[in-house]
């Protein structure tokens, strides 16, 4: 993981609410700079951002791909995920496509896959995919730019797809003549059977998938754009909206009013994404517009534990690894995927990480057990154990979605290419 | 480009042209007339069908010509007479006759109709809203231009000035395609890019019908919209009814290839890097930096002609099989081409390695004997298959010595009586010189070398060594150059150019880059021995042995289906400073210019105008205009692609774009009722009039209500609040309401005095202030306050408007300040006060 770059890592920010210092994140930009360069010295064959990683196959498929899932995997299994589906945006007929890696025997001497993915089926969709989940195995909900939100199954024995469960204007504006037009549904989450979806509107569905009908509506829950969702608990939902707000709403609750609502400070950066710790579910990770990420403890406070300075554009997708969350990826506009990495022993690292004066006001708050609190939440910047990678070198158009399972990362840009790499932790 | 016609010419009925041949090119894209249109332009979704392609290198729509306003006929200012279609002579062609198929005969076919899609947005045809008012020139005399001749027509023209010069010229005789004596130098053919040489092409729009009625159009970037008018031939009566139709007629067809897109998308990359990196290497590695960008851009090339191959393949649709094919030789030619300009060019080999180049050149891309020798050589005996001698030619045209001296020693082990002939065919073979890549030998000791293998050779032959077998005699003959020879294999080689290099590898080895030219030239004359006239991509790679870079570029954008490979090619010949900069007579340099045109097509297409972003960054001169004003153009569906857009202009300090994109998300969301995302935007545009038109929208909807909608929004304005008096206004009244729900009586009455004070309240406002103020005083740490010596009395602060007479409610109003100057904060009083007014205004408590 660690770019053969010299110097330390770059340090966390330190403890919120404070923004990072300007010193830190240009180390970590630095650090980006010197992975790109090493990598990108092994350039020069065709692929140009795959060939600075040999693990990394690209493919150019003539849509703009708007987002990426893997499939899950079953419970029991210990292969890697072979297929992933991806939606596509701004294009006259836009697709929801199932693409597969690896299943077709290309596994090259090494063992490391050699091919190309492959297109198994695709489907047209109307509108752009917003955001897309699976479901199970078999079903992929996809959020439109018209406001519908469909549930797709993937027919495993003929490769096809076919629309499912479709619900129609999930997400609308009333205008001033009291016509209906379609809002962008801008982000859904499942939990299934529950489907949560999310819009420009403001609005917040519940639906439930073999019904038709939404369980339950929240209108005017925001009163600027939601931009994403995630899962808290069962039964609470955490929302991003465009003005810098969280906001915890409790399903079982009947007031349309948001439990808790923590936000950044002051200068109302839009969120664009959301991610929740898989096994700490107080820890959310949210990603702006101005490509910071920002790391929250939602039991305490109402201001992010960190403010991380990380991409020069809007931070499109933050993922912590489902099952190693010590990792975290974000991808962002300006064409960049960094890997955080908080899993690196203390013990290796050389001692001149100590910052120096601007840490020792927070001494007095580590005085709990490290080994307890998560890397994320660790608020002491002298056991700063945060490596970062940036994954793309070279790149130049946004990275609009990526997704993570066991080894293999994919990832779709507006080049219109989709990026595997099977062995991220090789 | 007729506009310019002497208008002494009666203005005769214009002859009914039958519809020519639609020769290939233009698309055109057919709507329905739409209500206003959107001031962003979103295509009509509808059929197509094709008219020609314009000429090449003509200035395109200039984006300024747009007006991105609902389509005026753009008549205005062409100067143009009235309709007068120039008949086209009959039997004319539209285009010289050499066009063959083959690699750049076929590229631009008429594509088929496709299914309909059925316009989803149809509108009423009742509403046209292409008014012909103001319509004097018939657009049937521009019918025949095309859409540059129609730019130049539209807007006063760039090109006016040459066209002046050419009016009175007598027109040729033929549209020749080439221009005869352009080929002098540089500066001629630089002077042949500026002339004119193609003629215009006459478009025809299906459905549309200029013999009944005029035609307008309109300028979009890349594209044209045309539609009927109301206007009869003549210009003066009514010409029946109007039909409904618009036509959208595009430009740049190729964009539209699926298939494409990945040339597209992959090569951006490459170009990017281009412009990235560093200037400053020195000479040898820059040199070597260049020519891996060139392989890349060939690469690329390859990859996607790859996938066409694939396409052509899997498809079952015959017209799509035959596009699909087109598209691979168009492909093919693309990379022969680039190949040479990286061999000549990029990498100007020296003399000597310049022949193992153009050997490799020759290898790589004359592939049609290679499933001969694939035949022949997995067969199982490869010595007694028919073709065996074809190949062992194949081999030594080619210059593979090994691979012909291998196959001949199995021919030879099957002949032990002539072993020994055998022998020394191969030895000759074997010795023959080459050139070396390195350093290892000079020139002159190859040439000394060479001679004196030429001359063992020579001796072979006269003692009639070989004379027993005529195979190995023509190889011997081969090997010593003899043309007559090599002109006998003529079918294997297939083309003049393999010819060219067979011949300078067994007469001149050494031969120097500026020799090229006479050789390319008696070679392709040789070969073609006058049968058949070259085709386009003959007189390309001629052009590029001349090392007539301008002509290969002019050449190649007169034959090539799209502006890719001339815009990239240009660019990285001119990053290898090979270029002169001269400037076009339009803008600027040619670099430059082919850029623009190629992302102006980029920017045309609904999904691939972010790859054009970077081309414009990238010209130094129109590029940022030019981005400017696509920019705006582009539909906002989403906010998501507006965050993107906006994102594009702000990294490069485009005000006026970024408030004009935040100002129309915000009208969007006003219009859909979202006032809270409406005002995000209009904050995020920092524009204070809309902040304060919807700043009242929400002290209304309160008037009305009795309560705030959007107070997430309001509560967290922060500083952005300072935008506009009536933001600042909104978010401090609702922080009073909001200390005074805490019961924070004291600080409340303070914030409400200052409110008061600050003179930022709307008029229409102040009655619910001071209604407001009225619980307050009852307060007694409040009344104290209200009191004080310090403090100013309340009605010395109210505006003249609410005083003055004339409103009805002024009576009650000043009672009410009068109670207000008099402390008596008694609730009888204020319960009095108000009663006129209670309606609209909400008690606190």
């Amino acid at each position: 993981m660690a770019g053969p770059g010299p110097g330390p890592g770059p340090g966390p920010a330190g403890r919120a609410p404070r923004r990072a210092p300007p010193s830190l994140s240009l180390r970590a930009r630095r650090r980006a700079a010197a992975n790109q360069q090493a990598r990108g010295g092994a350039g020069g064959s065709r692929r140009a951002a795959g060939a600075a990683m040999e693990d990394v196959c690209a493919k150019f498929v003539s849509q703009k791909i708007s987002k990426t899932r893997w499939r899950p995997l079953p419970a029991a299994a210990l292969q890697p995920p072979d297929l992933f589906a991806t939606g596509s945006w701004d294009n006259e007929d836009n697709r929801v496509s199932i693409w597969s890696v690896g299943e077709l025997g290309n596994v090259g001497l090494g063992g490391e896959y050699q091919g190309e993915p492959q297109l198994l089926c695709d489907i047209r969709h109307n509108g752009d995919v917003m955001d897309m989940q699976f479901l199970d195995q078999e079903r992929i909900v996809v959020a439109s730019s018209t406001g519908t939100v469909t549930v797709f199954r993937h027919h495993q024995n003929n490769q096809t797809l076919s629309a499912n469960q479709r619900w129609e204007k999930a997400h609308y504006h009333v205008d001033q003549n009291t016509s209906c037009g379609g809002a962008a549904c801008t982000g859904v989450i499942c939990n299934n059977p529950e489907i949560v979806t999310v819009g420009e509107d403001g609005r917040i569905n519940l639906f439930r998938a073999d019904q038709k009908d939404a369980v339950r509506t929240i209108d005017n829950a925001d009163s600027s754009t939601l931009h994403a969702v995630t899962f808290l608990r069962t039964t609470e939902i955490l929302t991003v909206n465009s003005i810098g707000q969280l906001k915890i709403w409790d399903l079982r609750q009947q007031r349309n009013e948001p439990s808790q609502i923590l936000s950044l400070t002051g200068d109302r950066v839009p969120l664009h994404c959301v991610d929740r710790h898989p096994n700490q579910q107080h820890i959310v990770a949210t990603g702006g517009q101005d490509g910071m990420l920002s790391i929250w403890d939602i039991r305490q406070g109402t201001m992010p534990v960190s403010l991380l300075n990380a991409h020069e554009a809007e931070m499109w997708e933050v993922h912590f690894h489902p099952s190693n969350p010590d990792h975290l990826f974000t991808c962002s506009e300006d064409g960049s995927l960094w890997h955080w990495d908080t899993s690196t022993d203390i013990s290796e690292k050389p001692s001149f990480l100590h910052q120096g004066g601007r840490s020792t006001t927070y001494f007095s708050h580590s005085t709990i057990n490290q080994s307890v609190v998560s890397a994320w939440l660790s608020n002491d910047p002298t056991k700063d154990r945060m490596e970062i990678t940036n994954l793309i070198p070279n790149q130049t158009l946004s990275v609009n979605s990526l997704d993570i399972l066991g080894p293999c990362l994919v990832y779709g840009t507006d080049a219109e290419a989709i990026y595997v790499n099977r062995q991220l932790f090789a | 480009m007729e506009t310019g016609r002497p208008p002494a010419l009666p203005p005769s009925p214009p002859p009914l042209l039958p519809p020519p041949a639609l020769p290939a090119g233009y698309e055109v894209r057919r709507g329905s007339p739409g209500a206003p249109r959107p001031r962003r332009w979103a295509l009509p979704e509808s059929r197509r069908s094709q008219t020609p392609r314009g000429s090449h290198g003509a200035p395109a729509a200039h984006p300024r010509s747009a007006s991105g306003k609902p389509a005026e006929p753009a008549t205005a200012g062409s100067g143009a007479e009235p309709g007068l279609p120039r008949p086209r002579p009959s039997g004319r062609p539209r285009r010289p006759s050499s066009r063959p198929g083959g690699a750049f005969g076929a590229r631009r076919r008429f594509r088929g109709e496709r299914p309909a899609p059925a316009p989803n947005r149809r509108r009423p045809a009742a509403r046209p809203s292409f008014t012909p008012a103001g319509v004097s020139a018939p657009a049937e005399q521009r019918r025949g231009e095309g859409p540059e001749g129609g730019g130049a027509a539209g807007r006063g023209g760039r090109r006016r000035g040459q066209r002046r010069q050419r009016r009175g010229q007598p027109r040729r005789g033929l549209p020749a395609r080439r221009q005869a004596g352009g080929r002098e130098g540089s500066a001629a053919a630089a002077a042949a890019m500026e002339e004119l040489d193609v003629e215009p092409q006459l478009m025809v729009v299906p459905g549309a019908d200029p013999s009944a009625r005029q035609l307008c159009f309109a300028w979009g970037p890349a594209e044209v919209l045309v539609c009927e008018t109301l206007f009869g031939r003549r210009g003066s009566g009514e010409g029946g009814p109007s039909s409904s139709r618009v036509f959208v007629v595009r430009r740049d067809q190729d964009i539209y290839i699926q298939t494409l897109r990945k040339l597209f998308n992959e090569s951006h990359g490459i170009f990017v890097g281009l412009q990235r990196s560093e200037e400053e290497l020195a000479g040898k590695s820059r040199k070597a930096q260049l020519v891996q960008v060139s392989k890349n851009y060939r690469s690329v090339i390859r990859a996607c002609m790859e996938d066409m191959h694939q396409a052509a393949i899997s498809t079952r649709d015959p017209a799509l099989h035959s596009q699909y094919s087109t598209q691979v030789s168009i492909l093919s030619a693309m990379e022969l081409i680039w190949n040479l300009c990286e061999i000549l060019f990029v990498e100007a080999a020296a003399a000597g390695p310049l022949l193992l180049r153009l050997l490799d050149w020759v290898r790589l891309h004359v592939c049609d004997v290679d499933n001969m020798v694939r035949e022949v050589l997995s067969s199982e005996n490869p010595s007694k298959h028919e073709l065996f001698w074809n190949v062992v030619d194949v081999f030594v045209l080619q210059g593979r010595m090994d691979e012909a001296r291998h196959l001949l020693s199995k021919e030879a082990s099957a002949n032990p009586a002539s072993v020994n002939m055998y022998k020394i065919l191969d030895d000759l073979m074997k010795k023959m010189p080459m050139p070396s890549l390195g350093n290892t030998q000079t020139l002159t000791e190859m040439e000394l070398k060479w001679q004196h293998w030429h001359e063992e050779c020579q001796r072979y032959l006269q003692d009639g060594t070989f004379a027993s077998n005529s195979h190995m005699e023509s190889i011997c003959k081969i090997l010593l150059g003899d043309e007559d020879a090599i002109l006998e294999k003529k079918e294997l080689m297939t083309t003049w150019y393999h010819f060219l290099v067979t011949r300078l590898l067994y007469s001149h080895p050494t031969v120097k880059p500026m020799e090229l030219r006479f050789y390319a030239q008696s070679s392709m004359d040789l070969f073609l021995g006058g049968e058949s006239s070259p085709e386009p991509l003959d007189t390309i790679l001629m052009a590029a042995f001349e090392f007539e870079m301008h002509q290969v570029i002019k050449e190649c954008s007169i034959a090539l289906s799209n502006w890719w490979f001339v815009a990239h090619l240009t660019d990285l010949l001119d990053h290898c400073k090979l270029l002169q900069s001269h400037n076009l007579y339009f803008g600027s340099n040619m670099r430059e210019f082919l850029l623009l045109e190629y992302a102006s097509g980029l920017f045309s297409h609904h999904s691939l105008w972010q790859l054009g972003v970077d081309y414009f960054d990238h010209c130094p001169e129109y590029g940022r205009v030019y981005l400017e004003l696509h920019i705006e153009r582009i539909p906002l569906n989403t906010e998501q692609k507006a965050l993107k857009v906006l994102r594009i202009c702000e990294q490069r300090q485009m005000h006026e774009q970024v408030r004009s994109i935040c100002k129309i998300m915000a009208m969007k969301a006003l219009r859909n009722n979202r006032l809270g995302s409406a005002l995000s935007w209009s904050i995020r545009a920092k524009d204070a009039a809309f902040a304060t038109l919807i700043s009242d929208r929400f002290l209304k909807d309160y008037c009305e209500r009795g309560c705030f909608s959007d107070l997430d929004l309001i509560d967290n304005l922060g500083p952005s609040m300072l935008l506009s008096d009536r933001l600042t206004f909104l978010g401090k009244y609702r922080e009073f309401h909001r200390l005074y729900g805490e019961k924070r009586f004291s600080e409340a009455a303070k914030l409400l005095l200052m409110l008061m004070t600050a003179h930022i309240a709307p008029c229409s406002f102040w009655m619910t202030l001071l209604t407001d103020a009225l619980p307050l005083l009852e307060q007694k740490e409040v009344s104290m306050l209200v009191t004080g010596d310090k403090a100013p009395h309340p009605i010395s602060f109210l505006p003249d408007k609410v005083c003055g007479s004339g409103d009805p409610l002024s009576a009650p109003r000043l009672g009410l300040a009068l109670s207000v100057q008099k402390n008596c904060g008694s609730s009888r009083i204020a319960q009095q006060s108000k009663c006129p007014i209670g309606g609209s205004t909400q008690d606190p408590e």
